[in-house]
């Protein structure tokens, strides 16, 4: 048995039973890591000596006691290195524990490493980060998903029992797909994002990426909460999510977009989405076609609010008090200049003009006004398809993951990989994405994910469909050839 | 020919910032206090790190609210934070959250009364036509940090960053440097009385910003107007503004054009100079903080701060001139200090002669505290006690002289001034058996001057009053004494 690649249920029984202590779950995690690490790329920097301490300290008796989570570098832990993935940030040592940070460790729960990400969350592939791309395990030769690459790659290849990632227009769930693992985008405000760097406020969501369904519920039990330091988290009670898995889904009603079979998606992600859903209902839900008519404005929408918000967020990186700072400044608007030429990458400066260009005055009713008024829209669709259904069927992505370089050079082709998963960060709902399948024919076997979108503070529902899939299908005993 | 000074008119607006008084910051729970070690006061969050969130001061809000009712703004129910996005190195997040389109309060204005005008110009007509300048409106935003420069580097204390600041702008009502000096006094007193603000320009927690234009008289559109910054006082702002005047009118006089542009003020050489130009305006993109909720104000915010409005002193001293029957001037000293006007008030209530109490309080009792460094609060003469003995004094029943004595030693021992005046023996004798004869005595002790008062020499009644007061230990009512010794005389 490796430790590395059991789920949480069983890594606490045996914990709680002392046939097993913390440590031995890190010693496994960290065999992994340097064995598979240099391939996969996954961690950006780690401090196993800092985690051992912590898990000699752990509380079994408590719900996550002792179960390491890897933390995607996006989200801040007290004294460790917080880089977001860029340049800019390199050196940053955080001041202070994010509150997920604090509410996992007062689960028990031992914050490990640091994982590889897009550049400050932008990005679909891991391609635009600072220390290089990670790697999908199902075959290196391709992208494992973003932002949350490393998070997924990790917790696929067992270098991980479970990670947190951040989600902004599908950076949780995309990589969770592309790498056949869980990932959970929970609702807007459900998780604290106090400790999360900001890419697009109204928009991030931290969740978890896991093996297994019921580790996806422990993990966002654990992380959920109203938190007074974010304003933006809603002051609602936490369900006992992994309590809730057992319902199965007869007698539930699902939705299924016609919007979200498009003409160009890959076949296979096709046929296992649409056996997924035929699944589901010979396991006894009702399926009924519904629109959202808006979700063609997904995107455009999604690329003026994004990068909108994200222009002012990382104003704040400019070398003053912080980070890499340029050497040859003349004065401080060069050492701006210079700081962020060098510290941030094509993408996104890409977004930061973009944004800096649809706030700009006399642009802002055209662009950002008239973007808000398309998300109401968008969040009217949702509404209007959770009057009926108890929750929405969809492809988490268009295709399998892409070829490393494949769409490097075209971002738009890269945008509307996230066709499927943006509308519901745009909705401000929550979706989860689990393995469905795998692309056959020649070459690697690659995961294909099924995303269930649920309505808003309703995670319950899509982890409880979600788990009488994974537990009615082989997917999620499928591992990676390592 | 060079210009007539006469022939222009300056126009005049103001954007005052104020720090709201407040534990802690705007955003975070950093302590809010002047003079502490550079960046001592500070945390990931008003330092701008990355991954923090605002969390908005109930406090500070309330407190605008309540700036807003005061000055007769209105209160929207919904109002909102606003990203103004530039760079620099005082920024931390290189925005500042402010209030762009929705702020807290609208409209409102501050009444000019004489006394908030410089002295010099307090009995010009302006000064006595009771103004009222217009506010455009109130909001809330957060201070920056301050930059210091050292000879080869900076350095940035963000002690202050993150201070809630109110700003208050004022519509283009502004005529002369005189309004613009009474409407900022007008301003900060009311702002301290009311206990939003220490208002004290010194340590920055009041500064103005001036918009000045001018056009030839009678002319209805507005001059190409510059904004004069730096002033760090209310004195400073009116020399700013006369010199900046004075500029535009020589500038045009001499057919030249103004260039819109920010202008220093440096108070050592008396001079504004181009700070910079328009075209180096910035584009603040504004976009609602989409970190921060919007406000709700009938969430309980307006109702908190309607319990903590106060009367303005300007009312106040109207109110004293209209019930108390003191003098303009007191009345307006006496509303400029709210700890006065309260001992006054205590001090007046029941009282036949407030007039009369005001008088002792604004002279002996003033210059009493001055001399000995100590403030209306802990006086050690309770308002009762000089109600007492001013109606002692109108009463008879001591002389102004013995008064002065009775006040010094309530002053100093705080003991009640009927029982000062029966220890000492002081009581004024007013028995006329008594007086008369000691009158009797002091006339036939000095037949000159008795002879020269019947000749019509009035002074010499001064002389035999003074040596009945003599006789009588300076005990008896001189008044009285006098009275008496003339009728003696004439009876003769």
């Amino acid at each position: 048995m490796n430790l590395a690649l059991e789920p949480i249920s069983t890594l606490r029984a045996r914990l709680r039973g002392r046939e097993i202590c913390p440590r031995d779950i890190l010693a496994a995690i960290r065999e992994r890591v340097e064995e598979l690490n240099l391939a996969l790329n996954a961690y950006v920097h780690h401090d196993w000596d800092a985690a051992m301490a912590e898990a000699d300290r752990a509380d079994l008796s408590l719900p996550l006691g002792g179960i390491p989570v890897a933390i995607k570098d996006v989200i801040s832990v007290r004294g460790q290195p917080c880089t977001c993935g860029s340049r800019i940030l390199q050196g940053h040592v955080a001041l202070y524990d994010a509150t997920v940070i604090g509410n996992l460790r007062r689960s028990g729960a031992i914050p490990v490493g640091r994982l590889n990400m897009d550049e400050f969350a932008m990005g679909s592939s891991n391609e635009n980060s600072f220390y290089g791309p990670c790697r999908n395990p199902w075959d290196t030769s391709r992208a494992p998903g973003g932002s949350s690459g490393g998070s997924a790659a990790a917790v696929a290849a067992g270098l991980a029992v479970a990670a947190l990632g951040s989600d902004t227009g599908g950076s949780i769930r995309q990589p969770a797909a592309f790498c056949g693992c869980v990932g959970l985008k929970p609702t807007y405000g459900r998780v604290s994002r106090y400790g999360l760097v900001a890419f697009a406020s109204s928009l991030d969501q931290i969740g978890p990426l896991t093996r297994t369904v019921e580790d996806a519920a422990i993990v966002l039990g654990a992380i959920s909460g109203h938190d007074p330091a974010d304003c933006t988290s809603v002051d609602t009670g936490v369900p006992d999510f992994a309590a809730s898995l057992g319902g199965g889904v007869r007698g539930l009603r699902f939705g299924v977009p016609k919007e979200y079979f498009i003409p160009g998606m890959d076949p296979a992600v096709e046929r296992a989405v649409r056996a997924a859903i035929d699944h589901l209902a010979h396991e006894g839900a009702e399926i009924v076609e519904i629109s959202l008519p808006h979700t063609e404005h997904a995107i455009a929408s999604y690329y003026i609010i994004a990068p909108a918000e994200a222009s002012s967020n990382l104003a704040r990186f400019d070398g003053v008090r912080y980070g890499h700072r340029a050497k040859d400044a003349t004065d401080v608007i060069d050492c701006y200049a210079k700081t962020r030429q060098q510290g941030f990458g094509k993408e996104v400066k890409r977004r930061i003009l973009l944004g800096t260009y649809v706030l700009s005055s006399g642009y802002y009713d055209a662009y950002y006004l008239r973007a808000q008024k398309v998300r109401t829209l968008m969040r009217r669709d949702f509404e209007r398809a959770f009057e009926t259904c108890d929750a929405i069927l969809t492809p988490t992505a268009p295709s399998p993951a892409f070829k490393l370089g494949e769409k490097l050079d075209d971002p738009i082709s890269m945008y509307l990989g996230d066709v499927f998963t943006i509308a519901v960060n745009m909705a401000g709902i929550c979706g989860i994405s689990l393995p469905c399948g795998f692309t056959g024919g020649a070459g690697a076997r690659l995961p294909i994910g099924l995303q269930i979108i649920g309505k808003p503070f309703d995670e319950a529902t899509i982890l409880r469909v979600a788990h009488h899939y994974e537990q009615t299908t082989p997917w999620h005993r499928e591992r990676p050839p390592l | 020919m060079s210009p007539m000074k006469t022939d222009y008119e300056p126009v005049i607006g103001l954007e005052v910032h104020c720090q709201v008084r407040t534990r802690s910051k705007m955003f975070c729970g950093c302590r809010t206090q002047f003079g502490e070690a550079p960046n001592a006061l500070t945390c990931p969050v008003c330092l701008g790190h990355p991954g923090v969130l605002p969390v908005p001061n109930r406090e500070a809000i309330v407190r605008t609210i309540q700036t807003g009712l005061l000055l007769s703004c209105d209160i929207d129910e919904f109002c909102k934070f606003d990203r103004k996005n530039y760079f620099y190195p005082d920024m931390p997040k290189n925005y500042q959250i402010s209030q762009y389109d929705m702020p807290l309060c609208r409209g409102g204005g501050v009444t000019l009364d004489r006394f908030s005008f410089p002295k010099d110009a307090q009995d010009s007509p302006c000064a006595a036509a009771r103004k009222r300048v217009r506010l455009t409106r109130i909001h809330l935003e957060e201070d920056v940090a301050k930059s210091t420069h050292f000879e080869t580097t900076s350095g940035i204390d963000f002690n202050r960053a993150g201070t809630p600041l109110m700003e208050i702008v004022t519509e283009a009502d502004i005529a002369s440097p005189e309004e613009a000096f009474a409407f900022l006094t007008a301003l900060r007193l009311m702002l301290v009385q009311a206990g939003v603000s220490d208002a004290d320009m010194e340590k920055g927690q009041l500064r103005c910003d001036c918009n000045v234009s001018v056009r030839p008289r009678g002319q209805r559109a507005f001059g190409t107007k510059c904004e004069i910054k730096n002033m760090n006082s209310i004195s400073g702002v009116r020399r700013a503004l006369a010199y900046e005047i004075e500029r535009q009118i020589e500038v045009l006089g001499a057919g030249g054009r103004i260039t819109q542009e920010t202008r220093r003020w440096d108070d050592g050489i008396g001079q504004t100079s181009t700070m910079r130009s328009k075209e180096e305006a910035h584009d603040y993109r504004y976009f609602p903080d989409p970190d921060l909720m919007p406000i709700k104000t009938s969430d309980g915010l307006l109702d908190e701060a309607r319990t903590r409005l106060i009367e303005l002193p300007i009312d106040r001293a109207d109110r004293y001139t209209r019930a108390f029957e003191v003098t303009e001037y007191d009345a307006s000293v006496l509303a400029s200090d709210l700890d006065m006007a309260l001992y006054f008030e205590r001090a007046s209530s029941g009282a036949s002669n407030p007039k009369g109490i005001a008088n002792y309080l604004l002279n002996d009792l003033l210059s009493a505290l001055t001399s000995s460094g100590k403030v209306i609060a802990d006086c050690p003469v309770r308002p009762e006690a000089l109600r007492d003995l001013v109606s002692l004094i109108d009463g008879g029943k001591i002389n102004s002289k013995q008064a002065k004595e009775v006040f010094k030693e309530m002053f100093e021992t705080g003991a009640a001034p009927a029982d000062i005046v029966k220890s000492r023996g002081l009581e004024q004798v007013s028995d006329t058996g008594a007086i008369e004869a000691l009158a009797r005595q002091a006339i036939d002790a000095h037949p000159g001057p008795a002879q020269d008062f019947l000749d019509g020499k009035a002074s010499a009644l001064n002389f035999l009053t003074g040596q009945v007061m003599k006789l009588s230990k300076g005990k008896a009512n001189p008044k009285l004494a006098s009275d008496i010794i003339e009728r003696l005389l004439r009876s003769r």
